[in-house]
Parts: C-alpha cells; structure tokens; sequence
C-alpha cells in the first residue's frame, strides 16, 4: 500500500516541480518567480523525504533537513533584494 | 668526497660570504673596504694552494653534497689540473682587480656596492670552474650573467652603460638558455650530470644522434659568452664599464668562460668533422675580424675589446683543431693572454684616468710623461703583438706551427694562410696601442695633464708585466709543468710539451717573421687605411641588434596582445575550443572499448529533475540580460544538483552544494545592489555565434564524455580510496578521509586560496573605495521605490531563534564529519550562513557591533591550525599531514574516536567560515560609502523597549537619513 500511496506522492510532487518550473520561466512578477523558486525548495525537499522512505534510509531525512535550515535564507535574500536593493543594511 | 674535499664547496662559498661585507665596511673608509674584499679572495687562494700539490701529482680532488637527488642536481665539486688553473687565474686577477679598482674608482663611485658585485661575480665564475654537476655549472653560468650585468652597467648614470649590460645580459643569457638545452641532452646521453662521469662517455656521445644538436647547442652557449662571431658584437659595447670590470671580465674571466667550457668537454664532443668545422672556422674567422676591426678602433678600450675578440678566436680556434697539442696551445695562450691582456686594460685605464681621454687620436707622446706606464705597455703590447722574449711570441708561435699542419676541407695552406693575416693585423694593432699612445711628440691639447699615477695603480699591471717577461724567458721553469697539468685535464692524456724560445727554422717563424714585418708597414699606412676604413660603409652591430630586439618585441607583442587582449571571453573561447579540439582528437584516435554496460531505464521523478535542469538551463541562456532573473534561475540549477547528489547517495555533496548555493546567491545580491541590473549586449552576431558554438561545442563534448564514461567499466582510484578510508585515515565518511587525510595536501592548498581570495577581496575593496569609485558611490541615485520595512520584527526573530540551532547543527556536522556525512567545509558554511542571516536581518552594524574575532585572523588561524597539524606529524617522523587516529573510552560516554584529521578539519572550518564573512563584509561595505545610516537597533520595531525611547531612536534616524 505505501508503495502506491508514494508513487502517488512522487507523480504529484514532480508535477509541482515542472509547474514551478514554468511559474518560474513565465513570471510575470519578480515575485511570482521568488515565490516559485520557494516552493520548488519545498516539493525538492518532499521528494528528498519521500525517497528517503523508500529506500529505508534515514541519511536523507537529515540532508533534507539542511535543505530546510538554508534553503528559505536565498529567497529571503532574493526578497530583500527586490524590497530595498541592499540586502544587508 | 676525497681528501681535501672539504675545501671546495667553502672556496665556491667564500666569495658570495663576502659579497656581504663590501656593503657594509664602505663605512669603514675605502682602504678597509678594499682589505674586506680581498680577504676571502686571499682565503681562497690560500685553501686553492693547500689543493695544489695534490693535483699537481695527478689526483682529482672531488666534493659531493646531496641537494635534489631525485633530479640528479648535487652540489658536486671536483678540481683537476683545468679547474686549478682557472680557479687561480680567476682568484689571483681578482686580487689584483681589487687593488686596482680601489685607486681607479673616483670618490662618488659607490665602492661597496662594486666590491660586492665583484665578489658575486667572482664566486659565479669560481662555481663554473670547479663544478662537477653540470646542472650546477648552469646555475652558476646564469649566475655570471647576471653579475657581469651588474658590473657592466655599475655607471648607472650613464646611458651606454646600461645599454651595454643590456646587450651583454640579452646575448649570454640567450646563449645561455641554447646552453641548458645542450647540456640536458647530454646528460641525458651520457645518463649523468656529472662531468667526472660524462667525461668517460666519449664513444656513446659521439655516437648518439643527439651528439649534433648537443653540440650547436652548447657551441651557441661558449660562443655567446666568450664573444665569437657573428657573437662578438656585445663585448666592445659591455666597454662601457668601469676599467677594472673590463680587465677583469675581458682577460681573465666572464669571456673565458665559454672556453673554459669548450676546453672542459673538450673529451667528449672534439675530435669530430661537426666540431673541427664548427669551432676552428668560427675561431678563425673571429681571430680575423676582431684583429682587422681592433686596427681601426680609436678609443683604447675598444680596441683592446676587439683584440680580445680576436684572441678568444685564436682560442676557440685551437681548441678546434682537435688535436692534443693545439688543446695544449690554447691552454698556454689562455695563461699569457690573460698576464699581458689584464695589464693593457689596467693600463688603458690609467690613460684614460690620467689623461681624461681615451681616444687614441687625442694622445700620443705620452712616453715622457708616463715612463711607468709606458714601460708596462710596451711589455705587455709586445707580448700580444707575439715579439719574442715575451711571452705573447711562444704561443703565438706554436699556434702558428698548429695552423700551418691543418687542413681545412682538403686545402693544406688556408689555415695558415689566414692564421698569419690575423697574426699580422695583431701586431698591427699592438704596435699601434704604443706608438700612438706613446710615442710621437708631446702634445699640448691633452683634456688633462697626465703624469704615473700613484704605485697602488700600476702595482697590478707592473706585476703582471714582469710575469710576462718571467714565462718569455724562461717559459720550461715558470709555466710548463701547469701548462703540461692542465693540458691533461683538458684533453685527459699525459702532456709532455716544451715550451722554449728556439723551435728551430720552422714555417711559423717564417710565418712570424712576415706578421712582424707587415703589421709594422700595416701601422706605417696606417693614415690613408684609416680614412678608407671609415669611408667604407660597415655593418653597425648595434643598430643591428637593436632592430632585432625591437623587430622580437613588436612580433611577441603582437602574439601577445592577439592571445592576451585582456578579455575574458576571449580567453575563455581559445581555452575551450582548444580542449574541445584535443578531446576530439583523443576520441578519434580510436582506443576507446566498446560500451559494456546495459542503458538504465530513467523513473519518472528523476526524470523532472533532468527536464527541471535543462529547462533552468536554457532559461539562463534565453533570460541572462536580466541579471536578477538569472540568479534566480541559476537557484533552481542549484537546488536540482543538490537533488541529484542525494539520488546519487552523496548526502556529503548535497550538503555542501546548497550551502555554497545559499553563500553564492547571497554574496552575487550583495554586488548586484551596486551593478546594472542588465547586461548590455557588446558583442556582434557574428561574435555571438562563434560563442554558441563554442558552448554547444564544449557542452555536448562533455556530455558525450560523461556518456562513454558511464557505458564502460574502468577501475578509478575511488576502489583504493574506499578500501583504505577506515583502516588508513580511521574514518568511515571516505569523502572526508579523502580531503582531509588521502588529499590532506591539497585541502591545505586550497584552503589558503580561499583564505588569499577572502583577503583579496576585502584589499580590493579597500583600494577601490579609496578611489574614484567612492566619490561615485556618494552620488549613488537611490530613488527606487522601496519598501520602508528595513529590519522587519519577524524576521529578525526568527533568525534569532534560528541562529543556535544552525550553530548546534553546524557543530555536530563538523564533530561526525569523519564518519558520517559532513566535515569542516559545510560546517564553515552552515554557521556563515547562520551569522550571514543576523546579517540580513539586523543589518550590519549592529551584527558587525557584536563580533569579537576578526575575520582576518579567522583565516589566518585556521591555516595556522592545519598547517600545525601536518607540521605534528613530523614529530612522529612522518611525512607532512599524516593523521593519527586513535580511539578513546571515557565511561559516561561511548567509545570515541580521536583523530588528528579532526583537527586539521578544524583549520578547514576556520578558514572557510573567516573567508566567506570576510568577502561578505567587503561587499556589504561598499553600502556605507553610499551614504547608507546604519541602524543602532536590532530591528525597526523593538517591542521590548519603552515606547518614547523608540521614538527618539526613530527621530535620530530620521534625522540622519535627512
């Protein structure tokens, strides 16, 4: 049954991955693309789990817990970027 | 090392020991400064004399220090009976040079510094004479190069000078290089550098086809220095140096070099058809040209300059013929060449010094007022004109009785024919030297009034005079059995010459006779010849070099400026299509095995991953005018590798790719601020499409590599690595064990780079914000629209809560790093990125407030700390950065492991984490010259503190930002 229910899971979260892709190329906001890129932190780091339960594994649960602690720090650079140019005042 | 071994590396040594005193007992006064000079001279022809009667009964003395083994360079010393002649002729005019220098230099001449160059140069030429590895003997030759460098060009002040050191340095250091060349080769065929052993190799060396290209090469290294046609042309411009320099590098030293050389591997490469035309045709024709050009040259150094030319011809000239006793010639010449040459220039120096001339035009009828230096000249231009009862006449003598028994391509007579032309315009010029200068009558218009200079002054050359009559006279008790000595180490059989005044009725007294009598008419003619001479257009050497050097300038400067415009992409498009273009070749000349393992079928989530890539891929390249959006891009390619690197079970790399992913992203935003936000389009279509398809070119090269790789097995240096990793560098994680252990070094490398780059960065920045940047920094236009939310409460909150988490992890990843995924790279960077946050979030004054260590000395310890560690091992004798591990049990907790490696780690995480802050301070900076405020506050709205108080700080900012 879990094999299903990540197979599932491993289609939706890919499907994500190619939407954000195409939020990312046709913008149209600088925000759009941020936000975008974002979420394709997320969706890779739901994919890193999912992968990591099927294969039984813990060692990428951690990575993507990495992932998790840095990945959010280049969007709130790219936002502070486009909100007040300097990002470290 | 044989007996007395010992003496030879300190004689080599002494001179450059004492080239550091001169400098310094200058201060002393002249007198103690000459003394200072002369005592390692002194010294080593004391230890040189000690030496003496042991080579004179046949040994050869050897000295060995090992040095670089593995390259077959040793500080190898030996002296024979060649080696013991030049060291002594070297030693003692070098004495003698010192004396006379000390009265000739005048008093704003710096003498220290001259003393010092002397003696620098002096070792260089001693190291080449007593050197037995070749390769050391190179060293040495380069060194002489460079010192009479400096001693041709001491008159700084004066144009010709330097332009003489000039053209010295560029011909003998050029030949020089054809030297290294010639020298390897044949080393490489005799399968030693050491001469004691190349020497022995006669019958492989002349039978090798390298034997011709070792020969030219060497030839155009001895015909460079010892000033050979079409060669010759730098030493009457290297006259330009003060007098002494000149007696000293043009008689005895600098210029015999080459012969010295020739006479050293006279063994091995004489006696071939290659040789005999080679070096008895350059020599003869040197003798000839140097002779003919020293008759018609006005002033008196160059003059002689031209006659030493043409006696280095006479050398080389014997030294080609090949035969024993012609080698012998040349070695008697070289010993009464150098007494009556090195007193004429002394004397030509006094002229000069005395006279304030040294045109030969503006002299004459100095006998009188100079009887000394007269009766010095007179001897010793005897002497070169070859008159017998001096010295001059013996060996010129038996050189005309070798050149009389020579053929040169089936035709017994040319040899001696053009011999005795040369001897004539020899005693031509020799006569001309006295007569011109001396005799005639007294004049009146001499620049200065000249009268003997002090005894100091004429003490060397009169000794040197007196030495020519002794060997004249007497030459089978003064020089024979040296002459016999050296005669054998050059042509390494027994010698048995006589050397007396009466040979007999043989062709070359006929032969001296008619120089004799045809130079003294040549001279009678001399007027009318003149005039003719300077009538006649001839060839200016110098222009002509000149023109060669310019012509080399222009043409590297062309290749240069054509390879190295200064733009990158340039640069970049002739690196990749050059590697394409290799890659091509490797692939298309076959070799490759066929493809051995089964296509995998691709799943579908890898699958996104892979368009994922490419799509951000060719967004990058359709969108990269909008420099934003390309970071962004650049941000998903980032993410995907990440990804792979976790698919491809390599936790480590993943790790480490988002964490430079985040630095990279945050450090390009920080320069971005004060970049265009577009890139302009700069080059042509044209220009874009050999850059397309240099990248396709390039890109699907790679890919097509990659593919072959992985359809093939092959064994890679990973089996060893994995095998090795717990039991060699005690630790589990193999990509740490390889980094910090396995390639320890290049981590240690690497790091000082990054360190190099982070302090770079910050000095770049210095300098640029001192500068013009700065005042257009102040005039930054800052209307953009912008948000007013500058430190936003949550997000300075949550960078704090986040901040000891991030440490926490960082530490831990840092601790395991040796046997689970991590180590101290990420752990720099997960904490930079910690510290990179509060950055962000509260700005950067009152983060860069609260840091205690300064980012420089971040860096600087952490190299320390890993350069200690691979230090340690050396204690443990062993090799730099060998770890050490071992395992520990404390009974609260479990066992442990302790591992050195984890201490170089430690250098790693320091450097890594000081270079990425110090980079990010440099560049966030660049904000203050802006005329950026910065805030006191953590954050625009601090609801811990009063609210009147906020207020007030909200005012004073308002206040600031005006």
């Amino acid at each position: 049954m879990i094999t299903y229910a990540l197979l599932f899971a491993f289609a939706c979260f890919g499907a994500g991955l190619l939407f954000n892709l195409w939020r990312i190329a046709v913008g149209p906001d600088v925000a759009d693309r941020i936000l975008a890129l974002d979420t394709m932190v997320i969706n890779a780091i739901a994919l890193m789990v999912l992968y990591g339960i099927w294969r039984g594994t813990a060692v990428y649960f951690e990575a993507s817990l990495l992932i998790a602690m840095v990945g959010f720090i280049s969007t709130v650079a790219y936002c502070r970027f486009v909100l007040r140019g300097d990002i470290i005042e | 090392m044989t007996e007395g071994g010992g003496f030879l590396p300190i004689i080599a040594m002494l001179p450059f020991l004492g080239a550091l005193l001169p400098g310094l007992m200058i201060r002393a006064g002249r007198n103690v400064c000459a003394v200072t000079t002369a005592m390692p001279t002194i010294l080593a022809l004391v230890m040189l004399a000690i030496l003496a009667p042991s080579v004179f009964s046949g040994e050869v003395i050897e000295a060995e220090i090992a040095w670089l083994p593995a390259l077959g360079l040793k500080a190898s010393f030996f002296l024979d009976g060649l080696g013991l002649l030049f060291a002594g002729m070297i030693l003692g005019v070098g004495l003698l040079i010192t004396l006379y220098a000390r009265f000739y230099l005048a008093g704003e001449d710096p003498m220290g510094v001259f003393y010092t160059y002397l003696l620098l140069f002096q070792g260089a030429m001693l190291g080449i004479v007593i050197s037995d590895n070749i390769l050391l003997l190179l060293i040495f030759w380069e060194l002489t190069s460079l010192s009479s460098f400096l001693l041709i060009g001491y008159w700084k002040h004066l144009p010709e000078g330097r332009q003489g050191a000039r053209m010295a340095l560029a011909v003998t250091g050029g030949g020089g290089l054809a030297m290294i060349g010639g020298m390897l080769i044949l080393g490489n065929i005799a399968g030693s550098y050491e001469l004691t052993e190349i020497l022995a190799e006669t019958e492989a060396i002349q039978a090798s086809d390298w034997y011709l290209p070792a020969l030219i090469l060497i030839l155009l290294g001895t015909f460079t220095k010892s000033a050979q046609f079409p060669f010759h042309f730098w030493l009457p411009h290297a006259m330009a140096a003060p007098t002494p320099v000149s007696a000293y590098l043009h008689s005895a030293t600098m210029v015999k070099a080459g012969v010295f050389l020739m006479a050293r591997l006279w063994p091995v490469l004489a006696g071939t058809d290659a040789w005999f035309y080679i070096v008895a045709t350059t020599g003869l024709v040197t003798m000839v040209i140097g002779a003919l050009i020293a008759l018609f040259k006005d002033d008196l150094k160059a003059l002689l300059a031209f006659s030493t030319v043409s006696h280095l011809g006479l050398l080389t000239m014997l030294l080609g013929f090949g035969t024993p006793v012609a080698a012998g010639v040349a070695v008697f010449h070289i010993i009464n060449h150098l007494t009556f040459k090195a007193s004429l220039f002394m004397c030509a120096g006094i002229v000069d010094h005395e006279a304030h001339t040294r045109d030969i035009k503006r002299l004459g009828g100095l006998a009188s007022l100079m009887p000394v230096t007269f009766a010095i000249s007179t001897v010793a231009a005897l002497s070169m004109a070859g008159i017998p009862l001096f010295n001059g006449f013996l060996s010129k003598e038996l050189m005309l009785e070798e050149a009389a028994h020579t053929t040169w391509a089936g035709n017994p007579q040319i040899v001696g024919i053009v011999a005795t032309i040369g001897a004539l315009l020899s005693v031509a010029y020799s006569f001309r030297f006295v007569a011109h200068v001396f005799l005639g009558p007294v004049r009146d218009d001499y620049p200065h009034k000249p009268h003997d200079p002090p005894f100091g002054m004429y003490a060397a050359p009169a000794l040197l005079a007196v030495l020519v009559v002794l060997i004249g006279v007497f030459p089978a008790a003064t020089v024979e059995p040296l002459v016999n000595l050296t005669a054998g180490a050059v042509t390494g059989q027994e010698m048995h010459m006589h050397l007396k005044l009466w040979h007999g009725v043989t062709p070359a007294l006929f032969m001296s006779v008619i120089a004799v009598v045809g130079g003294a008419i040549l001279l009678g003619l001399h007027r009318p010849l003149d005039r003719l001479w300077i009538a006649m257009p001839r060839p200016e050497a110098k222009v002509i070099f000149d023109w060669i050097v310019r012509q080399a300038a222009t043409v590297s400067g062309r290749i240069a400026e054509g390879t190295h415009n200064g733009a990158i992409s340039r640069y970049l498009a002739i690196f990749t299509a050059a590697t394409v273009v290799l890659g091509y070749l490797a692939w298309a000349g076959g070799g490759m095995a066929p493809a051995t393992r089964e296509m995998l079928p691709i799943p579908p989530v890898v699958g996104v991953g892979w368009v994922m890539l490419l799509g951000a891929t060719l967004a990058v390249v359709v969108m990269h005018r909008n420099r934003f959006r390309a970071l962004v891009l650049i941000g998903i390619i980032g993410l995907m590798i990440s990804a792979g690197f976790v698919y491809m079970s390599a936790p480590d790399l993943a790790l480490t790719q988002i964490s430079v992913e985040t630095v990279t992203i945050i450090l390009l935003l920080l320069a971005l601020h004060f970049m265009p936000k577009e890139t302009p389009r700069e080059s042509g279509p044209a220009l874009r499409l050999r850059d397309a398809v240099i990248a396709l070119g390039a890109g699907g090269g790679v890919a097509m590599l990659t593919y072959a790789f992985l359809r093939r097995d092959f064994s890679t240096i990973s089996d060893f690595h994995l095998e090795n990793s717990y039991s060699g560098g005690g630790g589990t994680n193999v990509v740490n064990v390889i980094l910090v252990d396995f390639r320890g070094y290049d981590t240690f490398g690497e790091i000082i780079v990054l360190g190099i780059a982070g302090l770079t960065i910050y000095a770049l920045m210095e300098a640029l914000l001192a500068g013009p940047a700065s005042r257009r920094l102040r005039n930054w236009d800052f209307s953009r629209d912008r948000s007013r939310d500058r430190h936003p409460l949550m997000m300075v909150v949550a960078t704090r809560v986040m901040m000891p988490i991030a440490a926490v992890v960082g530490l831990y990843i840092f601790l395991r790093g040796h046997n689970q995924p991590g180590g101290g790279f990420v752990a720099g960077l997960v904490i930079s990125i910690a510290l990179l946050m509060q950055y962000m979030a509260s700005g950067f004054a009152w983060t860069q407030g609260r840091q205690r260590i300064e980012y420089h000395s971040m860096i600087g310890s952490g190299v320390v700390i890993a350069g200690l560690t691979g230090v340690g091992a050396w204690f443990a004798g062993q090799p730099f950065l060998t770890s050490a591990f071992g395992y520990v049990h404390l009974p609260p907790i479990e066992e442990f492991e302790l591992a050195t490696a984890a201490l170089f780690d430690l250098g790693v995480f320091l450097a890594v984490l000081g270079a990425v802050m110090l980079t990010l301070y440099s560049l966030s900076r660049i904000a203050r010259y802006a005329g950026e405020t910065v805030n006191i506050g953590p954050m625009d709205y601090d609801p811990s503190q009063p609210p009147e108080e906020m207020a007030r700080e909200e005012a004073e900012r308002r206040e600031e930002e005006g």
